[in-house]
């Protein structure tokens, strides 16, 4: 029998393939991140020095939005072919969809975040005064964060009435914690703050909320 | 004796939340109580 | 059994007005806010229900989720006894932040270990979905009333509505994850529901923890007004605290029986639709 790992690696790849070949969600949501940023930049316009206590939450807000449109069709192609009956019928763990569904959103979502930072950076003059490889650690760690709970609620939604208004109403106040560390970690690390706290915080909530999901997820995708 | 309107409120807020809460209780208990009583009774079609 | 309700109503009638006595003649008035202070006797009774009928939930949620499964129970039963005793033992040799009694610690932990048990041997695995859903809707209005309660009181003494005590965020971020639960229960196909809300429901508490330790450290950086203070409290004041705790907790009790009952005569009928459905002669197909 394939390892769990193995499942893993190829339900990843096959998501990752479809995803490039179809180029539908990219599209789009490369046009959302741009979008996002320009709205952002008209909503707030303030001073370089200024910019740096706010960017934080603003970069972290326009992160949550764009990964909240690209959970929302997590399961859509799944749900589309009848794709979960046959994964429950069969002998793979259910953990194993669970890390390759999570891993394609991290991946995905990390793409966004890359495309969205430069303008963010250009359209606000930001400058770090802290170390970059922090920042960088918060951006891994925060968004493992949001992108594990959101796979895991995005399951829960799918047979709820109005699905993707539930998402993020079960996401946010779950996330509270996490985006308050992410915020407050990029907003120590831009003004050459400590954010040992914070880091940790949110490394220990990623520890927690991924082994709770996956211990979870069988049970929510069994559910019927 | 100042702060008294906010103390009257504070206790009226808390026991209309209370009571209006416990109104909902009870007016959907005696709906469900009609509703299977009727459909106790042979026949009874809505 | 039906003859003890309205036994305890009146008992509880009374309770609550020996607690309003005491809230508003008997204490002593506070130096320096004066009256409004009294506030307290009602705010803080209403915080500490919320979060005993939360973590009621979270246990009836566990339960729901592990007794369809003798080992994962067994497993589950374990961890609730080793629980118990880590917080029964370690606080008497480690230090404990400020304000912390090794014997409250201790305390909490049996209380833990006896409720889960407790909970265990009085509802069935079907019925522990019950609890959940009466515990989170419960908690929810008395975590309410906590949140109307702190505004009406910080705004005489600090001028403004909204102090972002550390506290009353944290509360307001823990109601927001009941409520979210609620709404979960409420929007999804009654099929697998208990499943999905148990699920939700461990999530989200085990979130709190979190929300108050982050929102805690975030008050220790950026100070708000903090409500209620810290320091010694007038032992009469105490006592008055403690008489409408009791007495809210009674209420509770009530409420929340009241509301259980509520949630099996609305489970009992949507089993008797689903009943005529299938027996209904229009539908047999011959």
């Amino acid at each position: 029998m394939t390892p769990p790992a193995g499942i893993t690696r190829v339900t990843l790849l096959k998501d990752l393939r479809l995803e490039w070949r179809s180029k539908d969600a990219i599209n789009s949501m490369l046009f959302f991140s741009l979008l996002v940023v320009v709205v952002f930049s008209f909503s707030f316009d303030p001073s370089a020095e200024e910019s740096r206590q706010i960017a934080g939450g603003l970069i972290w807000v326009a992160f949550l939005f764009a990964a909240v449109v690209a959970l929302n069709q997590t399961w859509a192609r799944e749900i589309r072919n009848q794709v979960l009956d046959a994964y429950r019928i069969s002998p793979a763990p259910a953990n194993s969809l669970f890390m390759a569904k999570t891993l394609g959103n991290f991946i995905f979502v990390t793409v966004l975040e890359a495309l969205m930072t430069p303008l963010f950076i250009a359209f606000y003059r930001l400058r770090a005064l802290g170390p970059v490889w922090q920042l960088l650690l918060v951006a891994v760690l925060g968004t493992w964060a949001l992108v594990v709970n959101g796979t895991f609620f995005a399951a829960m939604s799918l047979r709820t009435r109005s699905r993707e208004i539930m998402l993020p109403l079960l996401l946010f106040p779950i996330s509270i914690p996490a985006i308050l560390a992410m915020v407050q970690a990029t907003t120590a690390i831009l003004n050459g703050e400590g954010a040992r706290f914070w880091i940790v915080l949110l490394a220990t909530y990623d520890l927690v909320f991924t082994t709770v999901c996956l211990l979870l997820f069988e049970t929510v995708l069994n559910a019927e | 004796m100042r702060g008294n309107p906010y103390l009257f409120a504070a206790y009226a807020a808390t026991w209309i939340i209370h009571i209006v809460y416990l109104g909902t209780i009870v007016s959907r208990y005696s709906r469900l109580k009609r509703e299977i009583e009727d459909l106790k009774k042979p026949g009874v079609r809505s | 059994m039906k003859r003890a309700f309205p036994i305890l109503g009146v008992l509880t009638a009374i309770l609550l007005s020996y607690a309003l006595y005491e809230a508003l003649i008997g204490a002593p008035t506070e130096q320096t806010m004066g009256d409004v202070q009294r506030i307290f006797y009602y705010h803080v009774p209403s915080a500490w229900t919320a979060f005993i009928l939360f973590f009621i939930n979270f246990i009836a949620s566990i339960q729901y989720l592990v007794r369809s499964n003798p080992q994962t129970d067994r497993f589950a039963s374990y961890a609730a006894v080793i629980v118990g005793l880590v917080l029964f033992v370690v606080p008497f040799f480690v230090t404990l932040p400020e304000g912390m009694r090794p014997s409250s610690v201790a305390t909490t932990g049996v209380l833990i270990t006896g409720l889960y048990f407790l909970i265990r041997r009085l509802f069935s695995h079907p019925d522990t979905d019950v609890l959940a859903i009466t515990s989170a809707e419960v908690g929810v209005v008395f975590s309410l009333v906590n949140l109307v309660t702190g505004p009406i009181w910080a705004r005489p003494v600090w001028g403004i509505w909204w102090t972002w005590d550390w506290r009353l965020t944290s509360t307001l971020v823990m109601w927001l994850i009941y409520v979210s639960y609620l709404m979960l229960r409420r929007f999804s196909s009654s099929g697998e529901t208990p499943l999905l809300a148990a699920a939700l429901a461990v999530l989200g508490a085990l979130c709190v923890p979190f929300v108050y330790f982050s929102i805690w450290f975030f008050r220790t950086q950026h100070p708000q007004p903090v409500m209620g203070g810290g320091g010694s409290i007038d032992p009469r004041m105490w006592h008055a605290l403690l008489i409408n705790w009791l007495a809210f907790s009674c209420f509770a009790f009530l409420v929340c029986w009241s509301r259980y009952r509520l949630e099996r005569l609305q489970r009992d009928v949507d089993e008797a639709h689903a009943m005529e459905s299938l027996s209904d002669p229009r539908e047999s197909v011959r």
